[in-house]
């Protein structure tokens, strides 16, 4: 225990150097401003500012590409709660009750909630990183191609528990999810799958493509079919930051979500994504209302960001302990560790301690510091709903055009993305949530991924999901949660059919 | 109207052939078809920095992903020959993906100006801790013993993961289950975890491992020992001399790119090569530079024959 107060303590003096402060603090801010604009996510910010980090000290250049991550983070949620625009995939979630809450004129509170919620998530996450690194390196070991699998499935079953309404629905647009997901060169035999033959889906759909279309540019065309009532939303804005008694609520859903983003943040193959949506169901289950969620309820953004948070953070653990990096942003972090010439791997807290505590320390002081630009930009953002939507939605599309273009420079997905635009709407007026669609496009390469892994090591024998403990037991828990879902909308059918 | 089209088109030409001379006016886009941060991106970053000194203008590296680099590629191929788009072509690209994809939009061997090499990274050979094999004697003789058993892990059809370890098994005569991951980043996870016994990959991606003694490392396959493990012995040494291969990464121009252009290019990659800042970059990377007589546009044209006869061979006998 001495040890970590050391290191922490060199951590801390490695950090708060002015210059590393600098460093964050820009980080920071760079990467608030591309979550916020729509598409311009960190993989494409980070990739752009590598080679001008050539010249900088390591520990300074990779707190800076660390704080454009998280920064990312929370200003991927803004535009979720202000425009019904998911930047990352973590904020999916977070425009189920986020953007409702902002239509009922609490776009302040939602902002304010998330941004706590976030900083209090940071700071839990943080400790558990620097007291939990090494040891929880063995969790991700444990989780072989069946696990995998197994936790896909799970977090496919919340799909049903995500959303209000019907089942059925519920269930066939994850399907569609799955299924577009499957789009592109396939991993094992190299051939292309649903490409239709055009060159633009080889390499299959992209993430921010379908989110921007189906989230974004459907929720433009809804509020053109009636913009008085847009406007009429705008027009009364309330408090601008949550009061004692929202606080009071979302205690619990903070410290749960915290729990849950940050435990499956640490295993690689990015299962930090399932957070916020774990998160999101958990809170649905627990509350004494459950249908107030998706109408504008303060736990179901409370929860969601900070499980995003915790995860982000997590996520370091294989990075800096096992060299391995489990999503793209961290295969990045890689990148930029080689080019300054440190490996990254199981002998980086060995053998460049600065550098490791220094940046466990970072990433408190970054969270503190994307509070202290946070809250007070609440106001401007909130200001920016009372522009006339008629000059609003233009820019709107023009970001949307801009940010997609910019993640490959190809025009062919900016009209992929309108086309998803249309099917959004479609989806909306008959009554389908986009949420689910988007989970299972998310889940759907893994799933497949892991699956077929796991059936070759098997050699092709489905009990390998039932014999192995880790797996047999999330398979059953899925079941479980299935059936509880499921179970409340059959009694009423049947109830409904006894009254007929 | 013909009078009109030749005046364009000798109009053109000599704005070429001035272009070529003052070559480079502006930043030159160096399309690498791999994600940022890989193996490949490094390389071009390291060279581009110190090129760009050279040419006074600035290099950019734009990141094309998909199709085991042939997306990248293929778009690059396309744009117009006059120097300001370049590419980082790869063993991949520009070697094995003829016999990879049926449908490949270019030729290799044809419809490129070679620049010159840029860096190779050597492969190595790794095993699971739980493999009984310690020496690659060992493994040769446990891999075919247990030829149903075992399980091969890549980075996708056409990653150097994939290509290098068709090869091996080719040369040890067996037929494991190759099973495909999304990168090497979760094939080593799963290596490291011991669900998969074996697999060949690029020195950048395992030193740590080997390192910290997560893996075992059975040879480098080069015909020297890489200063960055001095303990891993060559294949050579190990008892399999034929198993020569590195992830080679070279620049190419489109067809037609300006000789002058091409010249100017590769006199900016071989100074780049000699200089003592980025060579030690490279050199740490584990990276293999070329020798003098290896940076020629000429050289590069008749390896890149080869490569795509040789990869040709193996991809047909692993099928």
């Amino acid at each position: 225990m001495g040890d970590l107060f050391a290191n922490l303590g060199l951590g801390f003096s490695t950090a708060v150097s002015l210059e590393n402060l600098a460093f964050c603090f820009l980080g920071c801010l760079v990467g608030t401003l591309v979550g916020v604009l729509p598409g311009v996510g960190p993989i494409a910010t980070i990739a752009m500012l590598l080679p001008l980090t050539f010249n900088l000290d390591p520990t300074g250049a990779l707190i800076m590409l660390a704080g454009i991550y998280y920064g990312a983070q929370y200003g991927g949620s803004t535009g979720a709660i202000l425009l019904h625009i998911p930047g990352e995939v973590t904020s999916v979630v977070t425009t189920l009750d986020g953007h409702q809450m902002a239509r009922n004129g609490q776009a302040g509170i939602a902002l304010g909630i998330a941004a706590l919620g976030s900083f209090a998530a940071g700071t839990m996450a943080t400790i558990v990183v620097a007291v939990l690194a090494v040891p929880l390196t063995r969790l991700a070991l444990l989780f072989g191609a069946a696990e995998y699998f197994a936790l896909m499935v799970l977090g496919l079953t919340l799909a049903v528990v995500l959303v209000r309404g019907s089942v059925l629905k519920a269930l066939s647009v994850t399907i569609v999810g799955l299924l577009l997901s499957t789009v592109g060169t396939d991993l094992e035999t190299g051939e292309e799958r649903l490409t239709l033959g055009l060159s633009a889906l080889t390499g299959g759909i992209h993430f921010v493509v379908l989110a921007m279309g189906i989230f974004g540019l459907a929720e433009v065309l809804r509020n053109l079919e009636n913009p008085e009532h847009r406007d009429a939303v705008k027009a009364h804005i309330g408090r601008l930051l949550p009061s004692l008694d929202d606080l009071k609520r979302c205690i619990g859903p903070i410290l749960r979500g915290t729990g849950l983003g940050a435990a499956l943040g640490i295993l690689p193959g990015n299962g930090a994504v399932l957070g916020p949506f774990a998160s999101y169901s958990l809170e649905k289950k627990l509350a004494r209302d459950p249908s107030r969620f998706g109408r504008g309820a303060i736990e179901g953004v409370a929860g969601p960001e900070s499980a995003n948070n915790a995860g982000a953070q997590t996520a370091f653990i294989p990075l800096l302990t096992l060299g391995i990096p489990p999503n793209a942003v961290m295969a990045l972090m890689v990148g930029a560790m080689t080019i300054h010439g440190i490996i990254p791997g199981p002998l980086v807290m060995t053998k460049s301690p600065t550098l490791f505590w220094g940046m466990i320390a970072s990433m408190w002081i970054g969270n503190l510091m994307l509070l202290i630009i946070n809250l007070p930009l609440i106001g401007l953002w909130v200001r920016l709903l009372r522009v006339p939507y008629r000059l609003m939605f233009p820019s709107i599309l023009l970001f949307c055009c801009i940010g997609i273009y910019s993640t490959n420079n190809e025009a062919s997905n900016v009209i992929m993305m309108a086309i998803f635009g249309l099917v959004g709407y479609g989806l909306q007026k008959f009554g389908f949530e986009p949420a689910p669609l988007l989970l299972g496009f998310i889940l759907g390469g893994l799933l497949e991924e892991k699956l077929r892994q796991a059936l070759i090591l098997s050699r092709g024998s489905f009990w390998t999901f039932v014999q192995r403990p880790v797996s047999g037991g999330l398979l059953l828990l899925a079941v479980v949660v299935f059936i509880l879902a499921v179970l409340p909308a059959i009694r009423e059918s049947r109830k409904k059919a006894l009254i007929e | 109207m013909k009078t009109l089209i030749a005046a364009i088109a000798g109009l053109a030409l000599w704005a070429g052939a001035a272009d070529a001379q003052n070559y480079p006016t502006r930043a030159i886009k160096l399309v690498v078809p791999f994600a940022a941060g890989g193996p490949t991106d490094v390389v071009a970053r390291i060279v581009g920095n110190n090129m760009s000194k050279t040419l006074g203008q600035q290099i950019v590296i734009e990141n094309i992903v998909g199709a085991g680099g042939t997306t990248g590629i293929t778009q690059a191929s396309q744009a117009g020959p006059d120097g300001y788009t370049l590419m980082m072509g790869h063993m991949g690209t520009h070697g094995a993906a003829p016999a990879l994809y049926p449908n490949l939009k270019y030729d290799p061997t044809k419809d490129f100006e070679p620049v010159g090499m840029a860096a190779g990274t050597p492969i190595l050979i790794v095993a699971s801790k739980a493999t009984p094999a310690n020496d690659l004697k060992e493994f040769m003789v446990y891999a075919k013993a247990n030829n149903q058993k075992l399980n091969q892990a890549h980075a996708g059809v056409g990653s150097v993961s994939h290509t290098t370890g068709q090869m091996l098994n080719v040369q040890l005569g067996i037929k494991p289950a190759l099973v495909p991951f999304s990168g090497t980043g979760p094939a080593l996870n799963d290596l490291v975890a011991g669900q998969i016994d074996f697999m060949c990959d690029q020195i950048v991606n395992l030193v740590p491992q080997i390192l910290a003694g997560t893996i075992k490392a059975y040879a480098i396959a080069t015909p020297e020992r890489s200063p960055a493990l001095p303990n891993v012995p060559t294949t050579k040494e190990a008892g399999l001399p034929d198993y020569q291969v590195s992830a080679w990464n070279a620049i190419f121009a489109p067809k037609g790119t300006p000789k002058e252009i091409v010249a100017k290019v590769n006199d900016a990659l071989s100074k780049a090569l000699s200089d003592e800042g980025t060579r030690k970059r490279l050199l740490d990377l584990g990276g293999v530079l070329p020798s003098d007589a290896e940076r020629t546009p000429q050289w590069l044209a008749g390896f890149v024959a080869t490569e795509v006869d040789r990869w040709n061979k193996v991809i047909k006998a692993a099928n």
